[in-house]
């Protein structure tokens, strides 16, 4: 295992697939899944394999570590390796490929423009650029995966969306390109401050991390990838992008793109911001507070207010990220793994939303919640299945979100106790615009649209049955995640100068013990 | 005893070697002249390209053979230097030139024949034009003319005076203000065009000479060097040396198409033969830019702290104005002009950071761009309208369902002008961005990303078209080209693509060859 190039096998086995599943003739569609699908299986096996043989608790910050030399001239190179926020981000993106191409098998039938296997070989190109954003441990490398991820995902929402499917995608393209070259600019700073410190320049991030930069500097270069982060995340004011994009993409695309791309964001403020950029980093914490705890809110409040259930389940997340970003930024050991745990948990619960608001709008041809009405009188495993994506959405007790909600409160309430305190109101606010959509989409007498609507297939419930079984994994144990998670956040704010705060809670193994079987009575 | 009545004169000595991928591209020319003059009609065609193209590859294999990168020499009696920056372009030309060679010569997208004008002379859609055109007469000048203008560009790289300079400008353009009226179709645009770049182009070349005037008043010298040797003793802020570097500017912007001196451009781009239209934004775009360099790194190398606030305005307002406007074009051939405007102040970032990295950043960046440019040109030449080339972007939609192959290529060439990684335009603005901000110049690196997301929206709305819009009633028919073509486009898609993964090569290449002499 440990000459085996894992992280290389994981990352271009996707890339191969997807020329494959292109390159299928007509006729040859059934094929094309299949192959993603089995594609998706073997990156599954192989993650699983990978996360067996990682040691939690190994002194060196990366493993399956593997560094070729790219381009000498400027230093770069094809460097890979995992640390445990990785690695549960790759398992988290390599878990979620396969269910949903399995849910969104004939996504792609009736495009009268385009082939499935188009489709299907940019969902495979999708989750190579994934694979490698989280893998790369230089940050050209992390870089290029970055703005390339965005060439799959344009297509996707562009060629197989739906309504406003070109708007959504030039939208989608322009805002992130429009961070990235703002990222460029500041990735090359970054590189010409290591030549100047370093004497040969670098993007390894081994040697940039913790390296003294003018604290000055630091602030320009901090705004640079800030920026970017911050439009990826999405952060409130530069969220707009997502309910559009989330609006007309597929379930499948939605899915990969809120639950698991957007992830890169919020990992890359743990892998890259804090690490490199620590004073600044400690600098911009109140103001990114603030902007975490008004995307909290505001995401909520206008989730409550939105008619069409994919842009609900956008905004929702906005609301989401910015609980992710307020754990970054508590700089206290449980924020910090609770927020990559809340990572986790929101994409597996956004996942169960897409994938369960995709069976429905597949079943009636509109996403608006008005058009539904007494589901659950006609297909009881389906409303069953959209309340359990409701309730894990939510944050209900025994669901992974909950342990991620509840760390990531109660670190930052240590350091930041009053944005903790409205926090808090996006929790009260999850429940009404979950089950206030629930109750309007499901509940009731069957209504005159949802006649005749058929119940899940045993497709879409093989594909929904490992969210619920992962949702529930993660809520009642977690500590495995925790074990991994652990010792790469104590690494990622051994950079910081700031004093820890004692915990007056349990530790965190200890919590997430508890946390499941007597949930509120915690704090 | 007689009186000397002249000085006694020495030969100069020739450092033939050096100069002999120029000789041969001249000589080559000059044959092609005769072809003209003595072969019979029929045969022309057949001879000139293939003297043509063996003309650039000796030129080529010359320069392999006798030139180094590495090491400079200044010869022809200080008239020419040929040292890294030299050879690097001059090999870049001859690349460039062969790819848009192989489009000149293209006779299957059209079915009248090539993309050139039977006769020049004839009035557009006139009788005589027609019964040229059913004899299926071709304008084989072009083919010396445009060897002539390769000569001109690879001695404007070279120049090492401003006499020789200025005689090396004239010798590029003349051939280009002909060729550019050449069109088969549109020929009223096509003419128009060809006048207008005379007209302005005349007015640069005056300029430029009138600066020279200045300058060469200002340091008693034509020499680059000897520019360099009264600028490091004398008063700085002569109103000679001022003048004459202002009005220099004005020439050189004038060629690489910088604004406030790119309204020839769109004009030009779109009435030429798209062949040529090729050939000159790329070719000579390197040219131009490679003579721009010399004269300010080479002869005002240590007056940068006074051209450097102008090249920082020229360079601001050329991105913003050529990404501004590109976004409104709806023919193809103007989108690809104003584009290759914004490109040039790209380019520019790299010429103000006043480095050798800023240099040799250039010399990536052009390569990177020339390539792209032809190929994206080429393609243009492939979608029609029955006779002529659909331009309207509005023909375009739906092009990636009814042609992938030419929506892909295209949406490649785009993305790598968009700067996306993985193609060669990243890794380009990439090392200008590295230069500009290690240079000092990091605000035209930080402008230079937040336009080049502007610029993105117009590539990606070419893409936008070709694959989610549905094709018009009566899309354009897709010609399938001739294997001259298909080469072409092949090998600047290739180019593309192995710049943008693998660049080190090349970079290196350009870093070993970033250090003129004086």
């Amino acid at each position: 295992m440990n000459d085996f190039p894992v992280l290389t096998t994981l990352g271009v086995l996707p890339f191969a697939g997807a020329l494959v599943v292109a390159a299928l003739p007509r006729g040859r569609e059934l094929l094309a899944k299949q192959i993603a699908l089995a594609v998706t299986l073997v990156m599954l096996a192989l993650t699983v394999a990978m996360a067996l043989a990682f040691e939690p608790n190994a002194a060196e910050p990366f493993q399956f570590v593997e560094k070729t030399p790219w381009i000498e001239q400027f230093g770069i190179n094809y460097a890979v390796g995992v640390d445990g926020i990785a690695l549960v981000l790759i398992a988290l993106a390599v878990s979620l490929a396969p269910v949903v191409i399995l849910a969104g098998w004939n996504d792609a039938d009736d495009n009268e423009r385009h082939r499935p296997q188009t489709y299907f070989a940019l969902l495979l190109a999708l989750l190579g650029c994934i694979v490698y954003v989280f893998a790369a441990t230089d940050l050209f490398l992390f870089y290029v995966a970055f703005e390339v991820m965005l060439v799959p995902v344009y297509f996707l929402i562009g060629m197989f969306g739906r309504g406003q499917r070109t708007y959504a995608a030039v939208k989608f393209l322009l805002y992130s390109l429009f961070g990235g070259l703002l990222l460029l600019a500041a990735l090359i700073g970054l590189y010409v401050v290591s030549v100047r410190e370093l004497g040969t320049g670098t993007f390894d991030w081994t040697l940039l991390a913790g390296m003294p930069i003018d604290p000055d500097t630091q602030k320009i270069l901090f705004a640079g990838f800030f920026f970017a982060f911050a439009i990826k995340a999405p952060m409130v004011p530069l969220h707009t992008w997502l309910p559009d994009a989330a609006a007309s993409a597929t379930p499948a695309t939605s899915t990969l793109l809120v639950g698991v791309l957007d992830k890169v964001a919020t990992f890359a403020m743990l892998r890259l911001v804090i690490p490199i950029f620590p004073d600044a980093s400690e600098w911009a914490a109140p103001f990114v507070v603030t902007l975490a705890v008004i995307s909290i809110v505001y995401g909520a409040l206008v989730a409550i207010g939105q008619t069409d259930m994919y842009r609900l389940i956008a905004y929702t997340s906005v609301s989401h990220f910015g609980f992710i970003i307020l754990g970054i930024f508590a700089f206290t050991e449980i924020g910090g793994s609770g927020s990559v745990v809340y990572m986790v948990a929101h994409g597996l619960s956004t996942a169960a939303l897409f994938i369960v608001a995709g069976y429905l709008v597949k079943r009636r041809g509109s996403s608006l919640i008005p058009s539904f009405g007494g589901v659950q009188r006609v297909a009881p495993i389906l409303a069953g299945f959209f309340l359990f994506a409701g309730l894990a959405s939510l944050a209900m007790p025994g669901m992974a979100s909950f342990v991620g909600e509840l760390t990531v409160l109660i670190g930052s309430y240590q350091r930041w106790p009053v944005a903790a305190a409205i926090a808090v109101i996006g929790i009260v606010l999850s429940s009404l615009y979950v089950l206030i959509m629930y109750q309007r989409v499901a509940t009731g007498p069957a209504t005159e649209n949802v006649k005749g609507m058929r119940d899940v297939f045993p497709r879409e419930l093989v594909a929904f049955a490992p969210i619920i079984a992962l949702t529930i994994a993660v809520g009642v144990f977690p500590k495995p995640v925790f074990d991994v998670v652990n010792p790469a956040i104590e690494r990622t704010y051994s950079f910081l100068n700031v004093e820890p705060v004692e915990p007056d809670v349990p530790d965190v193994d200890a919590l997430t013990e508890y946390g499941v079987t007597e949930g509120e009575g915690t704090e | 005893m007689m009186p000397h009545l002249v000085e006694p004169f020495d030969t100069p000595s020739l450092e033939y070697q050096l100069l002999a991928p120029m000789l041969i591209v001249f000589g080559g020319a000059i044959i092609g002249v005769l072809v003209e003059a003595f072969a019979p009609r029929g045969a022309r065609r057949g001879i000139q390209l293939v003297l043509s193209l063996l003309t650039l590859l000796a030129a080529f294999v010359a320069l392999l053979v006798w030139t180094r990168p590495d090491l400079g020499q200044i010869v022809a009696s200080g008239n020419v230097a040929i040292d890294g920056p030299a050879v690097f372009f001059q090999g870049t030309i001859l690349v460039l030139s062969f790819m848009a060679f192989l489009l000149f010569a293209e006779r299957e997208v059209d079915s009248a024949g090539d993309a050139f004008t039977p006769s020049a002379a004839t009035i557009p859609g006139s009788e005589s034009e027609r019964e040229l055109t059913a004899a299926r007469v071709s304008q084989t000048e072009v083919w010396p003319l445009t060897l002539f203008s390769v000569g001109g560009m690879m001695l404007f790289v070279a120049a090492d005076d401003l006499l020789t300079f200025f005689v090396a400008l004239e010798v590029m353009s003349l051939p280009l203000y002909l060729l550019v009226g050449l069109a088969r179709r549109r020929r009223l645009l096509s003419q128009e065009a060809a006048l207008k770049y005379f007209l302005l182009g005349s007015f640069s070349s005056a300029f430029l000479i009138f600066g020279s005037a200045f300058l060469f008043g200002y340091s008693g010298s034509i020499s680059f060097a000897g520019i360099y040797d009264s600028l490091s003793s004398g008063v700085e802020l002569d109103p000679l040396l001022l003048v004459g570097t202002g009005l220099v500017s004005i020439g050189l912007f004038f060629k690489v198409g910088a604004v406030p001196f790119h309204s020839w451009v769109p004009d030009v781009y779109q009435g030429a033969p798209t062949p040529v239209t090729a050939f000159m934004a790329s070719a000579t775009k390197v040219a131009a830019f490679g003579a721009m360099l010399r004269l300010f790194y080479v002869a005002l190398g240590d007056y940068d702290w006074n051209w450097r606030p102008m090249f920082w305005i020229v360079t601001i307002l050329t991105i913003v104005v050529g990404s501004i406007l590109a976004i409104t074009q709806t023919d193809i051939k103007r989108m690809l002009a104003y584009s290759s405007v914004a490109q040039a102040g790209f380019i520019l970032i790299g010429v103000t950071a006043a480095s050798e990295s800023g240099l040799s950043s250039t010399m990536f960046y052009l390569t990177a761009y020339g390539f792209a440019t032809i190929g994206a040109f080429a393609l243009v030449t492939l979608v029609r309208d029955g006779t002529a080339e659909a331009t309207h972007l509005s023909r375009w939609a739906g092009l990636g369902r009814r042609s992938p192959v030419v929506a892909g290529v295209l949406a490649l060439f785009l993305l790598s002008f968009a700067g996306i990684p993985l193609t060669s335009g990243f890794i380009g603005k990439f090392t200008v961005f590295e230069a500009a901000i290690d240079g000092g110049a990091t605000p035209l690196a930080i402008v230079g990303a937040i336009f080049s997301a502007v610029a993105a929206f117009f590539y990606v709305r070419v893409i936008v078209l070709m694959y989610f819009s549905d094709s018009p009633e009566d899309a354009p028919t897709i010609a399938v080209p001739s294997a001259l073509t298909t080469l072409s486009i092949a090998v600047c898609a290739a180019a593309t693509v192995a710049l943008g993964v693998f660049p080190g090569p090349v970079i290196d290449l350009a870093e070993q060859a970033a250090s003129f002499i004086r």
